[in-house]
């Protein structure tokens, strides 16, 4: 009885220690974000590992959901006759919600994973520890311009998702089910907001790219230094990363969206 | 400086894509366009009621789209709607008593501008005025309608 209660104890006390871990983490990532400004190619070669090469299952993904958004649109949407609202079903669904919330998940796997087991790998082969000796601040040479680039990609992969899923759905509504090509765009441009719908769609984005690096490059860089502890650090960042965008993403609807 | 020409290209690339995915987010999904078709006329409609008619909104004939609601505004001294209607050059022979409808596009669909034209010899022009209109069908204005004669017959 009294062990169970002190093994709770235990698990809050290791819980609480390891979020102000990772807020000074924070702290230090950001104090380091221009010293990486000052040396952009740092960036540029992050921008490459985490953007670049995540454009291709991004842009597949967002052309399959924007397809099957349509598809299953239609169907339901042809029992009213309105299959003319097809647009507004898919771009709304795609800006407000599914654009920056799969992209986001994507993103976790892909590039987030990568980020976690290369700093773990760093830090179990002591490369961290080797630059301390070399006086050169891993915070501002590692950390920091992994975290500027996932944050920068994010909307920038959030927004190809969306324009990709939109030209999905048009292909599929269009061109195989046969809505009006005039009706598709017309009606989607009458209900969709610059502010309302597309800004806040960007907005999330952001949150969630500044989220899941945030995990990411934390739960490789607290990793325990072994091979074993790299794997549970990957497998950390991709669940909790999961779980932040999809409770962030219910907070920030009902903020935006909600009357609540 | 150890980095390749072609990594900084890839990351221009990816940056630029991204924004220009953000631009079609803006521009052709949003309301932001302006995009009007390049060859087209104006004409205006007065409506006493255009109901839920909107700006983009199709205007037809025959059932075919020939052009688009450009602008809707109320005249506050005739106490009219005043719809600007663009419709394309290619349909430029609608007669001047062509008349304008407000239509819906089944049950629940959007409501469009239905033209049927008439039979006089001149033809509408750029900036011209449709005269013979017709105002969208209110449901709750028919039902009260409809409530208000049973009413009253009931009462002789």
């Amino acid at each position: 009885m009294l062990n169970a209660i002190r093994q709770i104890g235990r698990n809050s006390i290791r819980f609480f220690t390891k979020l102000g871990r990772s807020v000074l983490f924070l702290l230090k990532t950001l104090a380091g974000i221009p010293s990486v400004l000052r040396r952009p190619h740092l960036l540029i070669a992050q921008l490459l590992s985490v953007g670049v090469l995540s454009l291709l299952i991004i842009a597949v993904s967002g052309l399959f959901v924007g397809m099957v958004l349509a598809l299953q649109g239609y169907n339901t949407l042809v029992g009213f006759g309105a299959e003319e609202s097809l647009g507004v079903v898919v771009a709304l669904s795609i800006v407000r919600e599914l654009g920056p919330v799969v992209t986001a998940l994507l993103f976790a796997g892909r590039a987030g994973s990568a980020l976690t087991a290369e700093i773990g790998l760093m830090k179990a082969t002591e490369q961290l520890s080797g630059m301390e000796m070399m006086a050169v601040d891993p915070m501002h040479r590692i950390i920091a311009p992994r975290f500027l680039a996932g944050f920068l990609s994010m909307p920038l992969l959030a927004a190809v998702f969306s324009a990709v899923g939109v030209y999905g759905g048009f292909f599929v509504g269009v061109g195989l089910l046969g809505v009006d090509d005039g009706a598709y765009w017309s009606q989607m441009q009458a209900a969709v907001d610059v502010n309302e719908d597309v800004l806040n769609g960007v907005i999330k984005s952001l949150v969630f790219g500044f989220v899941v690096t945030w995990i990411a490059v934390f739960e490789g860089y607290d990793a325990v230094p072994t091979s074993e502890g790299v794997s549970r650090a990957t497998t950390r960042t991709v669940v909790h990363a999961a779980l932040a965008v999809l409770g962030l993403d219910f907070v920030l609807t009902a903020l935006m969206f909600g009357e609540v | 400086m150890r980095q390749s020409k072609s990594v900084e290209l890839m990351v221009g690339m990816f940056v630029a894509a991204g924004l220009a995915a953000l631009f079609v987010l803006a521009m052709k999904v949003s309301n932001l366009s302006s995009f009007t078709p390049a060859d087209s006329y104006q004409v205006t409609a007065r409506f006493d009621n255009i109901g839920g008619l909107k700006v983009r909104s199709p205007v037809t004939a025959g059932g075919v789209r020939v052009g688009r609601v450009a602008a809707i505004e109320y005249d506050s001294t005739r106490f009219e709607a005043v719809t600007t209607l663009e419709i394309d050059q290619r349909y430029d022979s609608f007669p001047m008593d062509t008349s304008a409808s407000i239509y819906t596009a089944g049950l629940l669909g959007e409501q469009y501008v239905g033209l049927e034209p008439g039979g006089a010899e001149e033809v509408l022009e750029d900036g011209a005025d449709i005269y013979l209109t017709q105002p969208a069908m209110i449901i709750e204005k028919l039902v009260s309608k409809f409530l208000f004669d049973k009413a009253s017959g009931d009462g002789e």
